[in-house]
């Protein structure tokens, strides 16, 4: 499955028109121990950029833009009960939420796995 | 000779008293305090009321069948249990309170004296206009002043808070625009303005979008420019703003917004830094609120109630919120309520809050700005810009600046985290603070600069006192710097040792449970 980064360190996880979108082992670092995740319920639409979910660590409240417009499909109802699950597997069980893609060509400006690593270098 | 025969001499060896333990668990002065449940009589009560008489039960059922639970404590009890939390706790009374945009300085003891005369402490807010003219006469006095060292056009006293203020000024902003049939729907919140804006431009409806800081933590004025347009409806900005400097821009940016359709507001909460040297109604500034509680020295913090009143501009003039006292012909004063708005006020959003504001700090800034006088209040903006520059100058050889180069801060001094080694951040420094007998600065906060420490030193603090917080705080930052791992146990000397935030934030127990059902329930 193709994976795609932001520059706000969301990453996008991608299968035909359907993806999943959590945050980077980078931001959870940066983050410290999260405590609060807000996820989208099912039927919101989310627009590329835009907020779409919400992070709370001890540090600091943080909003989790979309990477692309869609539909969310699933919220990540795990993270209520469980928040850390960010900090513990942020590319896995942390995911934040899944959608259906309105626009698959919006995945092209973002970078991937390789273009992230030296994104983030350059921090 | 000694003059302590009785005491410990170094002849009688090491002092050990570090390892007793004490019955109680108290050391001397600094006693442990158990929650108000954990007193054990439910049945005593402080008071000795006479038995309640028998009444017929009217509540169809609904009585209470069990007792409600309530802790007993007789007068002493419960007067030497928050006594002794309050000496658990610091304050301004203490010592230096350096959290960065809280502006938490002395609160002069004469405002109080002020604040507590019959004539303005013992009246009420229903009481008829013609029995309280001296006390709209303060409010007029105060608002008077406000609008002449803003250069504003109009003020709204009725704001509780400054957060209330935000929301003041940008009900008016909305009034104005829908006013003039020209809904918009996007407010821009620069990186490095208070927190509390976008959830105020959230809360009346607003979309919230970021404009960037430039490198040297102002804002993006290009970036600003670039994103103006017909949808935006206002543009909030902090001046001076959270990474403590003077958005030198500011007219541009204000010529910039209004030639886009769109108003200005300023969140004027770190007024002190400017107040008696900048006007911000010169600024084109169109709504700001001014906290009295920190430019104006009312207490704050758990001290007292803040207020937020906001100054308008010509433009907003005509929306701004009822109720307001305004000064007739013959020199008496009357309260302009939805009755008697007339023509001119019928374009008010509405009230904010049933009366007046909040009249026991009006009283109190008034003192304020009474007794230091116009030159006063300039040197105050002074005093404070130099306390801060004092500061950021001193440690930024052993603390990161990250907008050293920026030119000369304002109010507050802005360090970052960079050069700690790995596992040493911010966190350890205010805790290591705490040990020193400081309460710390604003920490990770704002956003723009890592490991945040935002120091608002405050006008009211003298050379002495600072120099000696600085000697504290440079001490901290060495041993963070060195790696000093006692610092990551840090508090050592606190109430409590480092607390377990995660798991605070995570699992919090907000409830005391009856130890007996405690254990049933495990």
């Amino acid at each position: 499955m193709p994976l795609y980064f932001t520059k706000d360190h969301e990453w996008i996880s991608v299968e035909g028109d359907s993806a999943t979108v959590g945050i980077t082992d980078y931001a959870q670092a940066q983050l410290g121990d999260v405590v609060f995740v807000e996820v989208p319920p099912a039927g919101t639409a989310v627009d590329k950029g835009k907020e779409a979910a919400v992070v709370e660590s001890v540090k600091a409240a943080s909003d989790v833009y979309a990477p692309v417009s869609g539909t969310v499909t699933e919220g990540n109802g795990a993270l209520e009960a469980d928040p850390a699950l960010v900090n513990t597997s942020p590319e896995g069980e942390g995911w934040f939420f899944k959608l259906t893609l309105s626009d698959t060509s919006e995945l092209d400006g973002l970078m991937d796995a390789e273009g992230y690593k030296a994104f983030v270098e350059g921090l | 000779m000694s003059i302590n025969p009785s005491g410990w001499k170094p002849e009688m060896g090491a002092d050990e008293t570090a390892e007793v333990v004490t019955f109680t668990g108290n050391r001397a002065l600094m006693l442990e305090e158990p929650l108000l449940f954990e007193y054990s009589d439910f049945g005593d009560t402080g008071v000795d009321f006479p038995p309640a008489p028998v009444v017929a039960p009217r509540l169809g059922g609904l009585d209470r069948n069990r007792p409600i639970g309530l802790p007993g404590l007789s007068e002493p009890q419960a007067v030497r249990h928050y006594t002794r939390l309050s000496r658990q706790n610091y304050a301004i009374d203490l010592g230096l309170f350096p959290l960065g945009s809280c502006t938490m300085k002395h609160n002069p003891r004469l405002n109080e004296k002020m604040a507590r005369l019959p004539g303005f402490g013992d009246i009420h807010p229903l009481a008829p206009v013609s029995t309280v003219q001296g006390a709209f006469e303060l409010i007029d006095l105060v608002g008077t002043w406000l609008k002449t060292l803003t250069g504003m056009k109009a003020v709204a006293m009725s704001p509780k808070a400054g957060a209330h203020g935000e929301l003041c000024g940008l009900l008016a902003i909305r009034s104005a625009l829908e006013a003039r049939g020209d809904a918009r729907s996007v407010v821009l919140v620069p990186e490095s303005a208070h927190g509390t804006n976008p959830a105020t431009a959230a809360f009346c409806g607003y979309v919230v979008e970021n404009i960037p800081a430039t490198a040297e933590g102002r804002v993006d004025l290009e970036a600003l420019k670039a994103r103006l347009g017909p949808d935006i409806a206002c543009m909030m900005i902090t001046n001076p703003n959270t990474c403590g400097l003077f958005e030198r821009d500011m007219i541009a940016i204000s010529e910039a917004v209004h030639a886009a359709g769109a108003l200005v507001y300023c969140d004027g909460a770190n007024f002190n830094a400017i107040v008696g040297r900048v006007r911000p109604g010169d600024l084109g500034i169109d709504a700001m609120h001014i906290n009295l509680h920190k430019t104006f020295s009312t207490p704050h913090g758990g001290g007292g109630p803040g207020s937020g009143p906001v100054v308008f501009s010509e433009a907003l003039a005509p929306f701004a919120p009822l109720p307001f006292v305004e000064q007739q012909s013959d020199g008496s004063f009357i309260l302009v309520e939805e009755e008697t708005a007339g023509d001119y006020h019928a374009q008010s959003f509405g009230r904010m809050a049933a009366f007046h504001g909040q009249m026991g700090m009006f009283v109190r800034a008034a003192a304020y700005m009474l007794s230091h006088g116009a030159d006063g209040l300039r040197q105050v903006a002074e005093d404070a810009v130099l306390n801060a520059n004092y500061i950021l100058r001193r440690l930024d050889d052993v603390l990161d600046a990250p907008f050293g180069k920026s030119g000369p801060c304002m109010h507050e001094a802005l360090f970052s985290d960079d050069g700690f080694p790995e596992g040493f951040s911010t966190i350890d420094v205010a805790k290591g603070l705490i040990d020193e007998g400081f309460h710390p600065m604003t920490m990770y906060f704002p956003l723009v600069v890592h490991g945040a420490m935002l120091i608002e030193p405050t006008e009211t603090e003298g050379k002495a006192g600072i120099d000696q917080f600085i000697g504290a705080l440079r001490s901290v930052a060495e041993r963070a710097r060195a790696g000093d791992v006692s610092l990551k146990a840090a508090p050592h000397f606190a109430p409590r040792r480092r607390l377990d935030e995660t798991l605070a934030a995570r699992k919090p127990v907000l409830a005391w449970k009856e130890p007996v059902q405690a254990e049933a329930a495990e």
